[in-house]
């Protein structure tokens, strides 16, 4: 071989060194090299492992409905955050009632999340979206645990059923989870969407005029008088009863939530929502949300929102919990799969009562 | 008889270097934010959107600059089917740079996301509110940027090529030097 062409093989054999460098760096940054890294794909594969694929639905609180109303602040939020919002006046909320779990035709009277999700639109165009449940701790801390949960509560194909071994297993490496459970099976079951207290379930940092961050949780607190459900009865309701309850409300009234924030006081657990802050925390009302429209879901104004936590107007940050750019990702994903499948009226808007809507 | 090599114009030999920088490292941001729900994920997104925003700025600049000065012939001993190579990777390379922050701008907003880029300046919605739309635009955007590094690395391979192999002037007339 003469040396003119083991030098052009030389430089031929660099180009391709280079290229495959650049290839083997972005297989590396995709992921395609690191099988254990936690995707939000892999989260939402792990969902419809656990319910099922319901084309066109949310993976997660499939069953819902679409609400509008407004949000009035008092203007004592000001003292906390510089959002726009705090500032005395009102802005326009659209928002959406839905039970926990990823089935759209799964009765209501289970013992399951109750939630609320809201997007507020500030004058200013930013936007604040919250999905918050009727728990006030969450039950897993990280986005992994949460994955394995699905997996391991997810139906054994043989009985239909979660196998308890594997549920039990899960508990004992997570015991983080029981404190969940418990309050499941222990706390009243509200009797309506009208009347349950939603929670953040995160902790977000909230920034003032002067720069300052404090960590805050929030929850919405009904005017509405609590009544529990007899929860030894839940599986002789009506399918859609919390639905069909919510709808007859807002018929006859508007429904009523004061917005609380919580500061957190040094020590409280700011990235872990499986912890609950000291119940002596001060709270402070900022204001209130008003739901007066109900209509169903696969018209209404909320199908396409995601009700993204990481959407956040200037003067709300995230705080440090895993969770929360988990929370984003997956609700994304969902959007995608979901949005690109054809639609099927869910239970609850095949319900004459729920169609009609409210006013 | 050496031929005179031409370089392109100064500015846009600037413009391309940048680019290419701040190009690749978007690839990598975008790729590497999708596949994680880590902390990192957060940040490379509110990194994603303005750098976007910033690309498409520079692509419209780099095409002006592109479409007014003069351009260096490739050549002429270049194999024909090469020349023609080289002309439809560049047209692939401005296309994509203009397509991927339009499809990312436009599907934002069939997602109904708020195009934030930094504190509480946004851009407005590119299009309307779409669910079916916000699908087709979340792939393509994945799509097309599989093409754009597929289409950089041919191009750098040829860039390559040029420079070390058959040492035309092809790669010299690129670099931001005289």
């Amino acid at each position: 071989m003469n040396r003119i062409t083991s030098t052009v093989l030389l430089r031929l054999a660099l180009i391709g060194i280079i290229i495959l460098a650049f290839t083997a760096g972005f297989a590396f940054a995709a992921g395609w090299l690191s099988p254990d890294r936690l995707g939000p794909a892999d989260i939402v594969d792990s969902l419809q492992i656990h319910d099922g694929v319901h084309p066109g639905f949310r993976r997660a609180h499939a069953k819902g409905l679409c609400i509008e109303g407004t949000f009035l602040a008092n203007g004592k939020g000001t003292a906390l955050s510089k959002a726009q919002l705090f500032t005395p006046g009102d802005v326009p909320v659209i928002g959406r009632f839905s039970t926990g779990g990823g089935q759209p035709y799964a009765p209501d009277g289970r013992l399951v999340f109750h939630a609320i999700a809201l997007s507020l639109t500030q004058a200013n165009g930013e936007k604040w979206r919250m999905a918050l449940d009727d728990t006030p701790i969450f039950l897993v801390a990280t986005p992994l645990a949460f994955r394995d949960f699905q997996l391991a509560t997810a139906p054994d194909p043989a009985t239909g059923k979660p196998d308890p071994v594997r549920t039990a297993d899960f508990l004992v490496h997570h015991p983080e989870t029981r404190a969940f459970m418990d309050w499941i099976r222990d706390a009243p079951l509200p009797s309506s969407f009208a009347n349950g207290t939603y929670y953040s379930i995160n902790a977000f940092r909230f920034i003032d005029a002067a720069g300052e961050t404090r960590h805050v949780r929030w929850s919405l607190v009904p005017e509405t008088p609590f009544e529990a459900l007899d929860k030894s009865t839940l599986a002789n309701l009506p399918p859609d009863f919390l639905f069909e309850d919510v709808v007859q409300r807002l018929r006859q009234s508007p429904l009523r939530w004061h917005m609380m924030l919580t500061v957190a006081q040094p020590g409280d657990p700011v990235d872990d929502a499986t912890k609950p802050w000291p119940a002596d925390r001060p709270q402070v009302d900022v204001g209130t949300l008003t739901i007066n429209r109900a209509s169903a879901e696969e018209n209404g104004p909320c199908r396409n929102i995601t009700f993204d936590p990481l959407i956040l107007p200037s003067g709300i940050s995230p705080s440090d919990d895993p969770l929360l750019p988990a929370r984003s990702g997956v609700y994304a994903v969902s959007l995608t799969r979901r949005d690109g499948e054809p639609v099927d009226p869910s239970a609850a808007s095949k319900n004459p009562e729920i169609r009609r809507g409210a006013p | 008889m050496k031929p005179v090599v031409a370089q392109f114009p100064l500015a846009l030999r600037l413009v391309h270097w940048l680019m290419a920088a701040l190009v690749i490292a978007m690839l990598f941001i975008g790729i590497g934010m999708v596949s994680t729900v880590s902390e990192m994920r957060t940040w490379l997104i509110d990194l994603h959107k303005p750098l976007g925003i910033l690309i498409l700025c520079l692509a419209a600049l780099r095409a002006c600059l592109r479409l007014t000065g003069r351009t260096p012939p490739l050549p002429d001993d270049l194999p024909i089917w090469q020349k023609a190579a080289a002309h439809a990777s560049h047209l692939v390379l401005y296309a994509l740079m203009f397509a991927l922050p339009l499809v990312g701008w436009t599907m934002l907003s069939a997602g109904g996301y708020p195009i934030a880029l930094f504190g509480t300046f946004h851009l407005p919605p590119l299009g309307p509110v779409d669910p079916m739309l916000f699908a087709i635009l979340r792939r393509a955007h994945t799509l097309l940027a599989l093409l754009l590094f597929v289409t950089i690395l041919a191009h750098l391979g040829a860039a390559l090529f040029h420079a070390w192999i058959r040492r035309d002037g092809v790669f010299r007339s690129m670099v931001p030097w005289r």
